[in-house]
């Protein structure tokens, strides 16, 4: 299949799959580029989520930096229009009934049944970064550290990621 | 809630543009600063309540609520522009630097800078991961469900589709017998 036609298929299905947000399908579009279709290798996904990570905007521009790596501009566009489309459409036509089925009970049992996988595929991204970023024990220091800084305080993220920036210029991780 | 004002479409499209430019590592909150304290777009209640909606419904959280704010305002229209203006500036911005790093990627500086980042990167994500966690240890036997399924596609390698088809209905049945009781 033509490899456009296949990131629109593919990044269109993670849209309908990415509950709980673009970070809990990273585990997903880590096995569909890296596993399945060889689009790229383990440090260059991992490299791809660093440089998304320092642009500003939603975490979901992570998959126009694959498009844009696997099929240029046009495979950019195409990614980010699938990852975002889909997703789109169906809160649109949901939003009306949101209200109405606030407070019975399937939708507190959906709601309360669904946020446990989403919280253990988002830090399933963060292990799978963190393993394709793997040099050694400085970056594992560097990520521990900032889990702590995060957790602990009110930082922007930037200054980290600038640290980071400069921690590995420095050759510490 | 009274209507403090109707939006326009470009003041929904530059509100989206400036949400998603101040914003590094994912602008939920940024959003919520914007939108609830700084413009009085909408009440903090009506906020939390869409925040809900997004988070339940798949798709990446920030882009449903640009088409949920955009929607109440404006319509279809309105859902497309603040669409646009969320992924515009961002879009463009990531393409650059996607095309610096097809240059110069390989160059041992750069290669060192981003490992560095991607070391914080990761811990950015993990954060995200935990804090979402906190609200889960009033339900600890659920917390079960986010080990398994970061088990089955972390060191699996399974299907996201074929892993949520097995785990959301047990996990949603644990819901609804321990801690969604029937009135």
């Amino acid at each position: 299949m033509n490899v456009v036609a296949e990131i629109i298929l593919q990044f269109g299905m993670l849209s309908l799959m990415a509950f709980g947000g673009a970070g809990a399908v990273l585990p997903e579009m880590h096995r569909l580029t890296v596993d399945t279709h060889h689009w790229m290798n383990d440090a260059t996904f991992a490299q791809l989520v660093a440089i998304s990570q320092a642009t500003p905007g939603p975490n979901a521009i992570i998959v126009t930096l694959i498009g844009w790596h696997v099929a240029g501009l046009t495979g950019a566009l195409a990614a980010t229009t699938a990852m975002c489309g889909p997703s789109s459409l169906l809160i649109f036509i949901f939003m009306r009934y949101w209200e109405k089925i606030r407070g019975t009970r399937w939708r507190l049992i959906i709601q309360t049944g669904i946020s446990p996988l989403a919280i253990g595929l988002v830090l399933a991204s963060g292990c799978i970064i963190t393993r394709g970023a793997d040099v050694g024990w400085g970056a594992y220091g560097l990520t521990a550290a900032t889990v702590m800084i995060v957790l602990k305080s009110r930082l922007n993220p930037l200054w980290l990621i600038g640290l980071g920036a400069l921690l590995g210029l420095a050759g510490i991780v | 809630m009274e209507q403090r004002h109707e939006l326009s479409h470009s003041e929904l499209f530059w509100g989206f543009n400036r949400i998603a430019l101040s914003g590094f590592g994912g602008v939920m909150s940024w959003a919520r600063r914007a939108m609830v304290e700084e413009r009085g777009w909408l009440s903090s209640e009506e906020f939390t309540s869409l925040f809900g909606l997004c988070q339940f419904m798949p798709g990446p959280n920030i882009i449903n609520m640009s088409v949920c704010v955009g929607a109440r305002f404006q319509g279809a229209s309105g859902a497309v522009v603040s669409l646009l203006g969320l992924l515009v500036a961002p879009v463009i911005i990531i393409i650059a630097l996607g095309a610096l790093y097809g240059r110069f990627g390989e160059l041992p500086a750069i290669q060192a800078m981003l490992r560095g980042i991607a070391a914080v990167a990761a811990g950015l994500i993990l954060a995200m991961g935990l804090r979402m966690a906190t609200d889960l240890l009033k339900r600890p036997l659920l917390l079960f469900f986010s080990a398994l399924i970061l088990i089955a596609v972390v060191f699996l390698r399974w299907p996201l589709l074929a892993v949520m088809f097995g785990l959301a209905p047990a996990s949603m049945w644990v819901a609804a017998r321990r801690y969604c009781k029937a009135p």
